[in-house]
């Protein structure tokens, strides 16, 4: 793994979709009084369709309360839906019984952003990993115990660790855990609930090779949920950009990203910031006013037309106030939610740093300088068997860091 | 470990710094006779003065945290300097002593565990380390303000918000109520909160996120000080209203020649906010340079294995990520190595063995601190 | 401070596991207030179950000898009594350590009782929410507005005449009331837990997995809620052991020759001007008892607290 080689992009999936959502609403009451009476509801996730196809990895961007937790929650029924279908391998998901349901959770998990309340700090790790294998009756006894030390490894964990509890772990080790956990059903589909959002900027790209090479190696589908777009476009096969419980603009990461069609994508576009001081320089900004409105009582017509550039541009055409726009096709494969998308498209708001030249770094770790770090000869056996050389070895090469020369064995 | 940082270090020709003007050069027609013509020369002398030498100049500044299983090395000899009007980044990742670092420029470490042990900090020409309780206090206020990242904590719930603002003014500008309320709506129209004089009588909770942050800035900047530190201030916002926040500070800190230090995680808003950036790894300064140089030619394996292993929008997608394996060592036992080696892929024994000092490499300003790539001694490419 | 994890990490591969529970518990041993109630309690339990086996006379055996010389109550350290006796001649320390015996009974059957109600009642209100939840709260509401010694007193003159009433010379009952009285703190404590872990991630990932409830409730919920009704338990018997204590001194409970602690301090506080140690000693041991206890409930609260969790 000190040798990065380049993966694959994953084969642009074409197939049949995996998981189908149809005029999918969320909906949360809010009620208040002494009986509870709804006097409204927070409109999470307000009637949106899109699938995802089988192998492919679908990203979810949008900012917080945008509905793209939830959407995720409800693809694979741990959310309630308000109305509509959502069906997975054709089967739809909100008729199924309770047991029916259990079954078929087997084929669906899910993994949390938080690495620290997504695992049940009284339990060690053996028994997390080895509670969906419990449930399903996928093993038991010594085979049970295998399974458990198989997961570990392939998370890159030390398999040894299954008598630890989650907090003798650091952030990105317990991530791992929960990716083992969520692994263990032999699942088909994950929903990545921004996975590395929590962690530090160097662990981050340790957990995000990881989910990418476990997708080549069981052929996963994942709907991968973040606010990172720089993230979501390394990641997916196809990207969807929310916006008040809406998708706004679905379609391949060149279409999103080249030439996007919807206002607000190229507004978020043009906020991400650029670990690169020139293309900071040249892009062209537009900083939305105001802050997104609450989705218990969104704006009539176009949601975001109160926080649009393109609409204060075009002189505030009446029908963005008035005419909810559809998810329409404004090219092959690539759908948006605005009445001017054609203007959006000729615009160069958020791409004008697209066609100059990176900034040409030779790689990190390769060339002839480099040679076999010094730290793997001091750390303990015991540790590195079966382990990735990543934190896993932190405990032994830490101890390098006190003399400087001998291991701590 | 005797030889400082400071030994080795160059005197940069800043170019964030203004054409130094020179009382030599008076016009002709400015008479030292007249009282117009000495005020003028009396400016630009008192000018050229302040251009001679640094906003803040920080000199081997340690901070430890005394615990029950050791002592924490959290700052270590660390040594950097600002010039007036300028935005500096500091970098790095959690625990790598970049908060604490800016916690003890102002003495606002939380004593105990904390204390600074040794080094000095000279905030425009003063001595901190030297300063009274009380006088600290008085320039904490005045002239140097604070962003935090979470504004919650730092406002207070049950006072409005134009009291907030007003109370700063008040307390260290001797303004009277009425004129601190001015200065208050000023200030937040000025941060972009809409209908300010009408916010006045608002309280924390029904400001947005976002709008917090603006509030923070206001009071930040109440007293028109010479130094902004700003703790992650846009780590608990979106996207879009980080661009928001730091777009204001930006044009604040031009209109206003506030020095900034903006301390942050993220590689992208030090890019595009920064002039000079300080890369932070285990309670030292690892590398420093001019914005441009510094991402474009990294010298020291850690900040360049950062750059590295970020996903970006503007490359080539589906390659895997360079990573930079293991974990941040713990900050309790240190040695006289350089810290970063056991996850160096290029570091040799000497590394190990040795503790490299911040020196200087080609390009403008630009330190590091590595065995790898010392001149004389480079075998990283 | 953020160091923290990589501390952990480096000891990871050095030292066996460790559970929060163990973690916790060795945190309780470092606290030496807390081990010093721990210990005072432990020996008030000993007292109370060994006690008629270790007393130097019956608490109620009258020492007739001083009768018979017909001088009032023997002063500490007369005539064989440590602690003296009171006016009938009844040993004090013999009736102390009996009022220990009722003490402890009243600690155990208090916390049972607000344990068997205040757990369901909270449970099924935080785990069901809704309408069940607040069908149930306003329940609890209501049982927290009625005034307690009216209750009591009811409940004591309702039940008099029935097995329960006699049961344990009448002082089950009074406990068993007091009790009743008592469960409402547990029961909001344990919807308030139910109702955030029930919220937490882990939660949601066994309800992904497909784990039942019944599971996710004993396995997830349970386990995580139990620290904080330990605390709540242990720091509510102090009160359970003064409300028996000022029932008694109002003369409901223990009926003579018994005497719990209460009913010691009202009868020494009669003679308090010419027999002090009569008031003084019965004082003590409650001041003792409900000092222990203190100690040993906010020891296993810094212990338990997970906020303090590797923050040393």
């Amino acid at each position: 793994m000190i040798e990065p080689q380049a993966a694959p992009a994953a084969e642009p999936a074409t197939g049949q979709a995996l998981v189908e959502a149809e005029n999918l609403k969320v909906h949360f009451p809010i009620t208040s009084g002494l009986f509870q009476r709804t006097v409204g509801a927070v409109r999470a996730v307000d009637d949106i369709t899109f699938d995802i196809r089988k192998g492919e990895t679908l990203g979810l961007v949008g900012e917080s309360g945008c509905g793209k937790s939830t959407t995720g929650r409800a693809l694979i029924r741990l959310r309630e839906l308000t109305d509509g279908v959502v069906r997975f391998d054709g089967v739809d998901l909100t008729t199924l019984k309770r047991d029916q349901l259990r079954k078929m959770r087997r084929r669906m998990q899910i993994i949390f952003q938080d690495p620290y309340s997504s695992l049940n700090p009284r339990m060690t790790v053996g028994s997390i990993i080895s509670e969906p294998i419990e449930t399903h009756n996928l093993a038991s006894g010594r085979g049970k115990l295998e399974r458990v030390k198989e997961l570990l490894a392939l998370v890159g964990l030390n398999p040894n660790y299954t008598n630890r509890y989650p907090h003798e772990f650091s952030g990105g080790q317990r991530q791992r855990i929960g990716v083992a956990r969520s692994l263990a059903v032999e699942p088909e589909f994950i929903v990545c609930d921004e996975p590395i959002s929590a962690l530090d900027v160097s662990i981050q790209a340790q957990v995000l090779n990881l989910l990418v090479e476990l997708r080549e190696q069981f052929g996963l589908t994942y709907l991968f949920i973040a606010h990172d777009l720089s993230v979501v476009r390394h990641i997916s096969d196809r990207i969807g950009v929310m916006y008040l419980g809406k998708v706004v603009e679905l379609g391949p990461p060149a279409a999103i990203y080249e030439t996007p069609a919807h206002p607000y994508t190229r507004a978020l576009l043009s906020a991400v910031p650029i670990p690169d001081p020139r293309a900071e320089r040249r892009r062209k900004r537009v900083i939305l006013t105001g802050d997104v409105p609450s989705p218990a009582n969104p704006p009539s017509g176009c949601r975001f037309h109160t926080r649009c550039w393109l609409y204060e541009r075009l002189g505030r055409p009446e029908n963005c106030r008035t005419d909810d726009p559809e998810l329409r096709i404004v090219q092959p494969d690539h759908r948006a939610a605005c009445h001017y998308a054609e203007d959006a498209m000729q615009s160069d708001v958020g791409v004008a740093h697209i066609g100059a030249e990176p900034i040409k770094r030779k790689a990190f770790g390769a060339g002839p300088g480099a040679h076999k770090p010094v730290a793997d000869d001091s750390v303990p056996a015991t540790l590195v068997t079966g382990v990735a050389p990543d934190e896993g070895t932190g405990g032994g090469t830490g101890g390098s860091g006190t003399g400087g020369a001998a291991p701590p064995e | 470990m005797t030889a400082t940082d400071d030994d080795r270090r160059v005197d940069p020709g800043s170019p964030a710094v203004a054409e130094l003007p020179d009382t030599e050069k008076l016009p002709e027609a400015v008479s030292l006779e007249t009282e117009e013509g000495r005020r003028l020369a009396a400016q630009l002398a008192d000018e050229k003065a302040r251009h001679a030498r640094k906003l803040l100049e920080v000199r081997d500044l340690s901070t430890q945290f005394f615990t029950k299983d050791g002592v924490v090395h959290a700052v270590d000899r660390v040594s950097f300097e600002l010039d007036y009007g300028e935005t500096l980044g500091l970098v790095g990742e959690s625990g790598c002593g970049k908060s604490v670092t800016a916690l003890s420029l102002t003495r606002l470490v939380p004593d105990p565990p904390g204390k600074i042990t040794s080094g000095e900090v000279i905030f425009d020409g003063v001595d901190i380390m030297k300063l009274s309780s009380e006088e600290m206090r008085l320039l904490r206020g005045k002239r140097i303000g604070f962003i935090f990242q979470d504004p919650m904590t730092s406002l207070n719930p049950t006072l409005t918000i134009g009291f907030q603002i007003a109370e700063s003014a008040r307390l260290h500008l001797g303004l009277s109520n009425r004129a601190a309320n001015d200065r208050a709506v000023e200030l937040l129209s000025k941060v972009g909160i809409p209908r300010a004089r009408d916010r006045m009588g608002d309280y924390p909770h029904q400001f947005s996120g976002g709008m917090r942050q603006r509030v923070m800035i206001a009071i930040a900047l109440a007293c028109d000080p010479m130094l902004l530190l700003a703790d992650e201030p846009t780590t608990a916002l979106d996207v879009t209203i980080q661009a928001q926040i730091l777009e204001l500070i930006r044009s604040l800190s031009d209109e206003f020649g506030t020095a900034v230090i903006l301390i942050t995680h993220d590689l992208g808003i030090a890019a595009g906010m920064c002039h000079r950036v300080n890369v932070m790894y285990a309670g030292q300064i690892v590398e420093t340079g001019v914005v441009d140089d510094l991402f474009e030619n990294p010298r020291m394996p850690y900040a360049w294995g950062l750059l590295d292993s970020l996903p970006r929008l503007d490359e080539e997608r589906g390659s895997r990520l360079r990573t930079i394996e293991g974990m941040p060592p713990d900050l309790i036992h240190v040695g006289d190595d350089c810290r970063f080696a056991p996850r160096c892929p290029y570091s040799r024994d000497i590394c190990l063995e040795d503790e490299p000092q911040l020196t200087e490499r080609e390009g403008p300003d630009h330190l590091a601190r590595c065995w790898g790539t010392e001149p004389g001694r480079a075998w990283i490419e | 401070m953020a160091v923290q994890s990589t501390t952990i990490d480096r000891k990871l591969a050095e030292r066996p596991p460790a559970s929060l529970w163990r973690d916790a518990f060795e945190r309780l041993l470092r606290n030496r207030l807390a081990i010093l109630g721990a210990v005072i309690v432990l020996l008030l339990i000993l007292l109370a179950v060994f006690g008629p086996f270790i007393t130097p006379y019956e608490y109620s055996q009258t020492d007739t000898q001083l009768v018979r010389e017909a001088r009032g109550p023997a002063n500490p350290g007369e005539a064989g009594h440590l602690f003296g006796t009171d006016i009938l001649g009844r040993d004090l320390l013999s009736r102390i350590m009996d009022g220990a015996r009722i003490s402890m009974t009243v600690a155990l059957v208090v916390q049972v009782t607000v344990l068997l109600i205040g757990v369901p009642i909270g449970a099924l209100a935080g785990w069901f929410g809704g309408r069940i939840d607040n069908l149930l709260m306003r329940f609890t509401d209501i049982t927290y507005a009625f005034p307690d010694l009216l209750f009591i007193i009811l409940l004591t003159v309702v039940f008099k005449d029935t097995w329960f009433g006699g049961a344990m010379d009448g002082l089950l009952l009074v406990f068993v009331a007091i009790g009743i009285v008592s469960w409402v703190g547990v029961a909001r404590l344990v919807r308030g837990q139910m109702l955030s872990l029930k919220e937490t991630e882990y939660v949601e990932a066994a309800r992904a997995i497909g784990v039942p409830d019944r599971k996710i409730v004993t396995r997830h919920l349970l386990p995580n809620a139990i620290g904080p009704i330990i605390v709540a338990v242990t720091l509510g018997i102090p009160g359970a052991i003064l409300a028996e204590a000022l029932l008694a001194f109002i003369g409901i409970g223990a009926n003579p020759p018994r005497a719990s602690w209460g009913t010691l301090i009202t009868d020494g506080q009669t003679w308090m001007s010419s027999e002090p140690h009569l008031l003084l000693f019965p004082a003590i041991a409650i001041a003792l008892a409900l000092l222990s206890f203190t100690f040993l409930g906010d020891g296993l609260r810094d212990a338990l607290d997970p906020k303090l969790k590797g923050k040393q």
